[in-house]
């Protein structure tokens, strides 16, 4: 077993709350440098920056999962990915189905693009992204398991956007891969006053908007190699697998 | 004043809970942040969200409110629905939105003042 150094929660350009300078070459580039084995693309309720990023890090030695964080009814953020681009699609169709109609203001939110390795702009999502899609957290998790991904609440005890901000406590029915704990909103003090979280394996990442927060926070993991399956081992701390806390 | 006159004269429909229909009412409170409501809501009032998951029932009974009201005709989940009834908590729904709801509710409550 290897330990590997993971940050999973990354946007790029095409959140509109991403930095312009999160293009794929400069988040490979900058993970790099932070010592990053893996990495997790992120972005708000789409998965089209991903594909990109991970042929990137293919080419330079960085493993770059493929996922999205999704907005669910309740304005909860969840962190979700996939081990494969056939299932990345299914899931993109599902997101396209389900986010609303409300067109993005590029001068207020920000632009919404993705982009190749050049710099080159490929396609641009005219839908606000940053909306909440039209399905509940049960129904989102649900997908994702019929689609075999990893489900993660994202930044739990953020004061927005979280399941504890909107929900109150974990929903019973919700099994998460992990927790995540981000870098920019409380961290261990808070997690010892909720026992009921003790189950959870705990992630933590960075919720990087702009290159320079890249591996600003990060998790280790103990696994043979850094890709999906091993990571999903880990999650679970199977086979020797398993997150070393920080 | 009862929930089951606030049903009446705010022309709700009961989705579930019957059995707290004859809850006292005390007040209302206006949230869609179960943290929030869970923080500051108190016992025997009516609270008016937007919200639908089953989590809804589970702090409404925590915190003792006497009915949940659903606004802009939203659709309960179904184990919303269910847990409504497991815990005696009416669950109820409008067609008003927030504001509105919350400032019948309010005329209602200070008339009988």
């Amino acid at each position: 077993m290897k330990r590997y150094k993971a940050d999973l929660h990354i946007h790029t350009v095409l959140s509109p709350c991403g930095s312009l300078d999160m293009s794929p070459v400069n988040i490979v580039t900058k993970a790099l440098a932070a010592g990053l084995d893996m990495i997790g693309i992120t972005d708000h309720n789409t998965t089209r920056q991903c594909a990109e990023v991970h042929r990137v890090g293919q080419l330079k030695g960085l493993y770059v999962l493929c996922g999205a964080e999704v907005t669910t009814k309740e304005e909860v953020h969840c962190l979700t990915f996939f081990e494969n681009f056939e299932k990345l699609a299914a899931f993109q169709v599902y997101l396209d189905k389900y986010l609303p109609n409300i067109p993005n203001d590029a001068e207020r939110f920000g632009y919404q693009v993705w982009v190749n390795a050049e710099e080159e702009i490929e396609g641009q999502e005219e839908r606000l992204l940053i909306s909440a899609i039209d399905q509940s957290i049960d129904e989102v998790e649900h997908t994702v398991r019929q689609l075999e991904g990893l489900f993660i609440p994202a930044h739990i005890f953020r004061p927005s956007f979280s399941v504890y901000s909107q929900l109150g406590f974990m929903p019973f029915g919700i099994k998460p891969d992990a927790i995540e704990i981000s870098a920019r909103y409380a961290l261990s003090e808070p997690l010892n006053n909720h026992p009921e979280l003790k189950a959870y394996t705990v992630l933590h990442s960075s919720d990087a908007h702009f290159p320079e927060q890249i591996g600003h926070h990060y998790s280790l993991l103990e696994m043979r190699a850094p890709d999906f399956q091993e990571l999903r081992m880990a999650l679970q701390g199977t086979k020797g697998r398993k997150v070393i806390s920080a | 004043m009862k929930v089951c006159d606030i049903i009446e004269k705010l022309n709700l429909k009961v989705i579930a809970g019957e059995e707290g229909l004859q809850n006292e009412v005390r007040g209302g409170y206006t949230s869609d942040l179960l943290s929030d409501v869970m923080g500051n809501a108190d016992e025997g009032q009516v609270w008016i969200t937007l919200q639908t998951h089953r989590n809804v029932m589970a702090v409404a009974s925590l915190k003792e409110v006497a009915a949940v009201i659903i606004v802009k005709d939203l659709e309960a989940d179904e184990n919303t629905i269910s847990q409504s009834n497991d815990e005696g908590i009416p669950l109820l729904s409008s067609s008003m939105q927030a504001f509105e709801l919350s400032g019948e509710l309010y005329k209602l409550l200070a008339e009988k003042k």
